[in-house]
């Protein structure tokens, strides 16, 4: 593997491997700012901690664009402790129970712990309510977690091959993509906010925020999404390698045609690799960005994922440069939504 | 009435235009409007606004009066040896889809080739589908769409992401009635166009904008953006509402063609329906109160709590048989909204806005 | 109107004579979401001669501005909501029987052999159920839904109420020992408390006070409240779950008791519609520690306040909620402690005094 190669991998580690459930993204913003810093315009952090970096101003023929990238993983939230130690919690996102049998936390402060089970009834699924957390404490008094501590999940990042693989790849690739975008952009007619947004996981609180600062012209939001190629899935066209994924639509919006023809056209032209994504269920920061104020044209860049919401979430290399890549040219020219 | 409502609306009725891909019905409102107004314009969500200027001194308080214009449908989601598989776009019961005759718009040509094809929604024999999908209704997952075409073909012209409409046509059934899709919501939209044609021959102090919004079936995406732009003092929001008839008899529903709903709840401003039940009154219009307890699931919801708040009241025709190809409404209906959205329109004095208070 | 700034009363928490009346109007009024207009009238009458500007926007929400003196002051919107969870009636059937449906978020089981309050008047009613002479056993484990209960006013019904009226349970408000038990206490105990904050608003801020509408139906009336005032800063004042009753089985312990009773006002890290603001938190809490004033957390979990519309206003407003316990929510009697609500005031007044212009300059 080439030193180029590997230092896109240590990015993403570096990245996913940052604890930072929505509501806690502290840590996770500063490394990004550090990173973007040298390439930006311009940083600010508004009022729900959205990092929004821009580059470039508008000139004739270009337009106001918002990247939205959300920074915020899924997690845990802890809600008592109880007389030996053990700690309850309740899920902070989309968290299923079954993933979490095992697993292994990481608090924001560094103290780690695992996710234990009461036994259940034969055949039943577990609930979180049937989950606790155990640090290793002995009792409440020396338990170092209490009330209100927030844990993301720990598993560092692998490669398999051409395939990379690590919780939270939803979102933080997408993080990656708009850093890697950022980086490569020559020049651009546009002003562009990059925003790596918070709490999309809870209800796309931060993007919707940052939508009505900006007051975009056009959006894009980056995010991952399910395949259905693994063995009886969910019937999905997406399939990893197959190449950037331009999202049609997904139970929260329904992208703006021009803005999917202009993400189709340039991927033709750029001769990458593309597939088209209708996803039944999920939503991304494409939806607020859609309905902020008087409404704005919006789509999103979808990476292939597998095992989305589980603790080894798996993206193609492939399929992210492809993304790279096609954000790259879709923001270094004119835009035309016809 | 200068307006052929029939021709009108059956032209409406013909035209795409599923929720986020409304263009085609736009045009068709758009041509329909751009006479009996004086200025056109689209919103970045692709709701059509169409102002028709007031006599009153500047600067003019204004109504906004809104139905929206998108149709319910299907998505192409993967294309299997030809075959098509597809989600919904809106609310589709899956009951009606065996058998439904559609038209898939196949894109994979470029938007600029696009193919209008002819296709059927079809139910795979039982022994060919898995054992989740059972023995009763089949749900969506597991109907398919036939073009009648080689599978070849269909992978050059179709591809993910392409919507397929119905294609049921429109049909004018006895009592002054028509049937067809999406009379939810084109039959309120044809009302405001019934609205502007009578404008033209009465006076009017306030501006009025007459908004084809888009979107209303996915989210309520138009209703909650159109009034950040326009900015309007209230709205009259106009949908469709369930008529009396087969699978529903709840005695508060109206009957069809007996009368409109006016409508009040927590959506609605009181002091509005106040204003305008009299107005019915007034003009001995048929019409039934309908009250309800808590949201309404129209354009009202966004209007309402847009920026600053608006206050909205609503207007329900009455139709049966919601979201299936063969819906139901009677013209008379339709013109009844009509005619009182431009009477209460032509009646406004340019303060009106202080009687809309919450005393 | 002028505020009376300098013969301004010193701030006492407890509750007087005149504070119990006027709790007992706020609860007895009759204010289901959609129709406030009761405890709006309450509201205006109540904060007029304390105000600096006060107006009813669009939604009927009432806006309250108490300027500090301060210089370079914080802008903090509190927020009560004004509607409690009721009915609605949908049909006469005639002979005084009402077909309705539930507006808020009530347990449909709560609704059977109840006393009710219909419309401004006040008219009394009931729900009804068949004789239990006439039941079966297998009847009586099936709960009665909505569609088959009647609100019933008596023969001469029809001429006291009709369709599209509002109601409610019609339990009297009662102090009770250290308790106050009544209907409405959410959030008829937060708009008390927000009176009280308008009356003795400390200088250092502008107090923004936001008596809301239909919060029951999804935090609509705060949305528009915060637009309009566009604040720095926000508190949402609520009510919420005290779930500190015990386990049937006597050696299973309650994990999951939300907040409990005589546990102090309970401060939210997070809800299933706002996670609170870390400086808010921290603020609240030292607060509490500093004044000797009792606290918890409210467990994180679901449900939501009008922060929940209030923080993603605009550009985002660093917001956080702040609620009295108390038991048996949303259905026909709410139990609180005096104490509770008496701290929860005390708390609330106490921090607001506590802001700067160096509060937000602070990392989240």
């Amino acid at each position: 593997m080439s030193p180029k190669n590997d230092a896109l991998f240590e990015l993403v580690k570096e990245l996913v491997e940052t604890p930072g459930p929505s509501g806690s993204e502290n840590l996770i913003q500063k490394k990004i700012k550090a990173l973007v810093e040298p390439y930006a315009d311009e940083t600010r952090v508004d009022a729900l901690g959205n990092l929004i970096v821009r580059k470039g101003s508008k000139e004739a023929g270009g337009m106001r664009v918002m990247i939205s990238a959300h920074v915020d993983e899924i997690g845990l939230m802890v809600t008592h402790v109880d007389e030996n130690g053990f700690a309850r919690f309740h899920t902070i996102g989309g968290v299923n129970p079954m993933t979490c049998i095992g697993g292994r936390v990481l608090f924001m402060d560094g103290q780690k712990g695992v996710i234990g089970c009461e036994r259940l009834q034969s055949n039943a699924l577990p609930k979180i309510e049937d989950l606790f957390i155990d640090t290793g404490a002995t009792s409440r008094e020396d338990c170092p977690v209490q009330v209100g501590d927030v844990a993301g999940f720990e598993r560092p990042a692998i490669q398999l091959g051409g395939r990379l693989v690590a919780k939270s790849m939803d979102d933080r690739i997408s993080a990656v993509v708009a850093i890697e975008a950022l980086k490569a952009l020559k020049s651009s007619p546009h002003e562009i906010y990059f925003v790596f947004s918070t709490q999309e996981e809870v209800g796309i609180r931060g993007a919707t925020v940052a939508a009505f600062g900006i007051e975009p012209e056009i959006g894009l939001a980056i995010d991952v999404t399910p395949t259905g190629d693994t063995p009886r899935a969910r019937k999905m066209n997406v399939a990893l390698g197959a190449g950037a994924a331009i999202k049609v639509k997904d139970a929260s919006f329904i992208a703006h045609p021009g803005v999917v023809n202009w993400m189709v056209a340039t991927a033709q032209a750029k001769k990458l690799p593309y597939q088209m994504e209708v996803l039944e269920y999920g939503g991304t920061d494409g939806r607020a960005i859609q309905m902020s104020r008087a409404g704005v044209p919006a789509g999103c860049l979808s990476i292939p994922c597998r095992y989305v919401h589980s603790p080894s979430e798996m993206v193609d290399r492939g399929d992210l440069e492809a993304c790279i890549k096609l954000l790259t040219a879709l923001l270094s020219k004119k835009i035309d939504l016809a | 009435m200068r307006l052929d409502l029939t021709k009108h609306l059956k032209e409406m009725l013909c035209a795409p235009g599923l929720s986020g891909y409304e263009e085609p019905i736009r045009k068709v409102v758009a041509e329909a409007w751009k006479d009996l107004s004086d200025e056109l314009q689209v919103s970045p969500l692709g709701s059509l606004h169409a102002l028709k200027r007031g006599e009153g001194k500047d600067p003019r308080p204004k109504v906004m009066l809104a139905a929206h214009m998108d149709a319910i449908g299907l998505m192409v989601t993967a294309i299997q040896d030809g075959f098509l598989r597809f989600t919904q776009v809106g609310g589709v019961d899956p009951r009606i889809l065996p058998g439904q005759m559609v038209t898939v718009h196949a894109t994979a040509q470029g938007p600029k080739n696009a193919q209008e094809l002819p296709a059927m929604v079809v139910m795979p024999p039982q022994h060919l589908q898995p054992e989740e999908a059972g023995t009763g209704a089949i749900g969506l997952p597991f109907l398919l769409v036939d073009t009648g075409l080689r599978p070849a073909d269909v992978t050059e012209l179709v591809r993910v992401g392409d919507l397929i409409s119905f294609a049921q046509e429109p049909m004018e059934l006895t009592g002054d009635t028509l049937a067809g899709h999406t009379l939810d919501n084109r039959a309120s939209v044809a009302a405001v166009t019934v609205c502007l044609d009578l404008l033209q021959r009465r006076r009017h102090l306030w501006d009025v904008y007459a908004v084809a919004t888009s979107q209303e079936e996915v989210g309520i995406i138009g209703g909650f953006t159109s009034p950040v732009m326009i900015k309007p003092d209230f709205a009259i929001v106009s949908d469709v509402t369930f008529a009396i008839g087969p699978g529903w008899n709840n005695p508060i529903s109206p009957k069809l063609g007996k009368g409109i709903n006016i409508t009040d709840g927590a959506n609605m401003h009181p002091a509005l329906f106040a204003a305008l039940t009299r107005a019915a009154d007034a003009m001995d219009l048929p019409y039934q109160k309908s009250f309800s307890p808590g949201m309404s699931g129209t354009d009202a919801y966004g209007i309402q709590v847009a920026e600053s708040g608006i206050p909205v009241v609503n207007i329900g025709i009455p139709l049966r048989y919601m979201h299936t190809p063969v819906e139901l409404v009677s013209l008379k209906d339709v013109r009844r909204a009509g005619r009182l959205m431009a009477d209460f329109i032509s009646e406004l004095p340019a303060d009106f806005m202080q009687t809309v208070t919450w005393e | 109107m002028e505020s009376n700034a300098k013969e301004k009363p010193e701030f006492n928490a407890e509750l007087s004579e005149s504070d119990l009346f006027l709790l007992t109007s706020l609860c007895t009024a009759v204010a289901v979401s959609g129709d406030e207009k009761e405890v709006r009238d309450i509201v205006l009458e109540a904060v007029r001669p304390h105000t600096d500007e006060i107006s009813v926007d669009a939604l009927g929400n009432v806006l309250v501005t108490k300027r500090g003196t301060a210089r370079s002051r914080p802008r903090v919107m509190v927020s009560a909501h004004m509607d409690e969870v009721g009915f609605m009636l949908m049909r006469d059937e005639g002979e005084g029987l009402f077909e309705f449906r539930v507006i808020g978020g009530i347990d449909e089981r709560q609704l059977v052999g109840k006393s009710v309050v219909v419309g401004p008047d006040h008219v009394p009613g009931i729900i009804g159920a068949k004789a239990i002479h006439m039941t079966t056993p297998e009847e009586r484990k099936v709960p009665l839904k909505v569609s088959d209960l009647r609100i019933d006013l008596g023969p001469d019904g029809s001429s006291k109420a009709k369709a599209g009226d509002r109601g409610t349970f019609g339990t009297k408000f009662a102090r009770i020992g250290p308790s106050l038990r009544s209907k409405a206490l959410d959030d008829r105990l937060g708009v008390f408390n927000l009176i009280q904050l308008v009356r003795y608003a400390p200088e250092n801020i502008d107090l923004l006070a936001a008596f809301t509408v239909q919060e029951e139906l999804g935090l609509r009336g705060a949305r528009v409240a915060a637009y309009n005032f566009a604040p720095d800063l926000a508190i949402a004042l609520d009510s919420t779950p005290a779930n500190d009753l015990p386990h049937y089985d006597l050696d299973e312990s309650n994990e999951r008791y939300n907040t409990r009773l005589d546990g102090g006002p309970a401060i939210y890290l997070m809800d299933g519609a706002t996670i609170g603001d870390r400086r808010w938190i921290d603020l609240l809490v030292k607060t509490a520690e500093a004044e000797g004033i009792p606290w918890q957390y409210r467990q994180p979990g679901r449900g939501g306040t009008d922060a929940g519309a209030i923080h993603l206003s605009r550009e985002g407003v660093p917001s956080i909620s702040v609620s009295v316990p108390q038991r048996y929510l949303h259905s026909a009697a709410g139990l609180v402690r005096v104490d509770d609500c008496v701290n929860t005031l005390r708390l609330v007044h106490a921090a607001l005094a506590r802001l700067d212009s160096k509060f937000l300059k602070q990392e989240r």
